[in-house]
């Protein structure tokens, strides 16, 4: 059997993982804090992007559409009143993104690493072409779809995903 | 009331959550404005955060430097940084303008106005969110006098412009912004282009004919045409150029250091710095100092 993803039947009971209280929100503001101190202090970190991990994380841990969707809306709204975008850009993407990663949670085992890592790209990468859609689409600015500094940021993101999620992992309730 | 099915719900939900996303950012377009409260309360509640992850950091970093490092030749060096950095400032206004005797006039009355200026040290605390848009944080705000569009800059060179001012910080578009811009010059030759940042380290200059005379390693300052820089501030230095239509490709360098950006000035003004009339046709009494006679001048 092929580990890497786990497909569980209708009957089978996916596990649902609980965080201790103040766990997400506490994990959240330590991310916005840190991606807005990445610019200044460390850019050679600028490159990742912390709110979209832990996003990723927290949907796929809680597998319920609903408070993923939720969370990457507040995550989203947050990065945005953080940045000079426009309120709604960062919010929409990750409320999409939030509802995907939880109906996939939902579906499919995927605590493995190289599960993981082919999500947090998969992810990345939606994230990012959500983004563009709304810059084009709503903004009526001109973006690039694909650039090989974003390919190379997807790789970047995909593997300290793997690895903030490992340390995430630990502040789970057994 | 038709009831929903539970498996619908959340797509429900999602719908409902972008579309007021889409509307939340239809009302940001059409109003133009940046200070809704979720902003203004987040950028507040998250400051004092980032003035205390700055101040351990330079904690950290002095801790290093004093005590580990060589302690008093790193306090020496400071203190020279601090008088070179000032001396440069002064410098560079009045370089440009050397050699170009009948401008004298005007430039005198340049320095004399740039004096009257009141300027701002402001500290740069945390930077966006966003890794794909270039913005930083400064600790003052709105108490210590700043508003929107004040020209912040560094002894180096021209760094941005205020886009957004909270109670005690403010936002401040970088010039490296793709949605930043300057009016600028080349130094030597004074033909005006404008410079525009490109997202990454480097700006561009923009529209220049295919014809016009541009050379690698022209220096390009502000022209004080866009009422917010004043004039002959360093932007950068010229590092490529190519042919294309219907304009060249010019590359800048930036003069600011922008990957180690830590203590700014704020231009304290809104005033804008009216274009001079040439000095025979000088305004009366209401303009800049006028100079000295010659004879007074001896």
């Amino acid at each position: 059997m092929n580990d890497t993803f786990d497909i569980r039947s209708a009957e089978t009971h996916i596990e649902v993982y609980k965080f201790r209280m103040g766990t997400v929100v506490i994990v959240t503001a330590l991310a916005l804090f840190l991606q807005a101190m990445f610019p200044i202090h460390l850019p050679r970190l600028n490159v990742l992007d912390l709110p979209l991990l832990i996003t990723i994380y927290f949907a796929l841990s809680r597998r319920n559409p609903s408070t993923g969707l939720l969370l990457g809306m507040v995550i989203g709204l947050l990065q945005d009143s953080l940045s000079k975008t426009p309120l709604g850009v960062f919010g929409i993407s990750k409320t999409i993104i939030g509802y995907v990663a939880s109906s996939i949670g939902a579906r499919l085992d995927t605590e493995h690493p190289a599960a993981r890592l082919a999500l947090i790209a998969l992810f990345f990468g939606l994230h990012q072409g959500i983004v563009v859609l709304i810059h084009r689409v709503l903004l009526a600015q001109p973006e690039p779809w694909f650039t090989t500094g974003l390919g190379i940021a997807a790789a970047v993101n995909a593997f300290v995903g793997v690895l903030l999620f490992i340390l995430l992992d630990k502040l789970r309730k057994t | 009331m038709v009831a929903i099915p539970s498996r619908h719900k959340s797509l429900v939900l999602l719908t409902g959550a972008v579309l007021l996303q889409v509307l939340l950012l239809a009302v940001q377009i059409k109003s133009d404005t940046r200070g809704s409260l979720i902003r203004v309360w987040t950028v507040t509640a998250i400051s004092p955060f980032e003035r205390a992850g700055a101040w351990c950091i330079d904690g950290i970093k002095n801790t290093w430097h004093h005590y580990f490092a060589l302690r008093d030749t790193e306090l020496k060096n400071e203190n020279l940084r601090r008088q070179n950095d000032q001396l440069k400032l002064e410098v560079n206004q009045l370089q440009s303008k050397a050699g170009e005797a009948d401008r004298l006039a005007a430039l005198l009355n340049f320095r004399d106005a740039h004096k009257q200026i009141p300027m701002l040290a402001a500290r740069v605390i945390g930077g966006s969110a966003d890794n794909s848009s270039q913005v930083v944080y400064l600790d003052r705000g709105q108490r210590d006098g700043i508003e929107r569009n004040m020209a912040v800059i560094t002894p180096d060179g021209v760094v941005g412009k205020i886009i957004a001012v909270f109670s005690n910080e403010s936002q401040v578009l970088l010039l490296t912004d793709k949605e930043s811009g300057v009016g600028a010059m080349l130094a030597d030759t004074r033909v005006q282009y404008p410079v525009g940042g490109t997202g990454a380290k480097q700006l561009m200059l923009k529209y220049v004919p295919n014809d016009d005379p541009v050379n690698l390693g022209d220096k390009v300052v502000t022209s004080g045409m866009d009422r917010i820089y004043p004039k002959d501030l360093p932007v950068g230095t010229i590092t490529q150029i190519k042919p294309g239509m219907p304009f060249k490709e010019v590359t800048v360098k930036p003069a600011a250091a922008f990957d180690h950006l830590e203590d700014v000035i704020v231009l304290l003004t809104m005033q804008p710095l009216a274009p001079r009339n040439e000095p025979e046709a000088q305004a009366p009494a209401n303009a800049a100092k006028p100079l000295p006679p010659p004879a007074a001048q001896q």
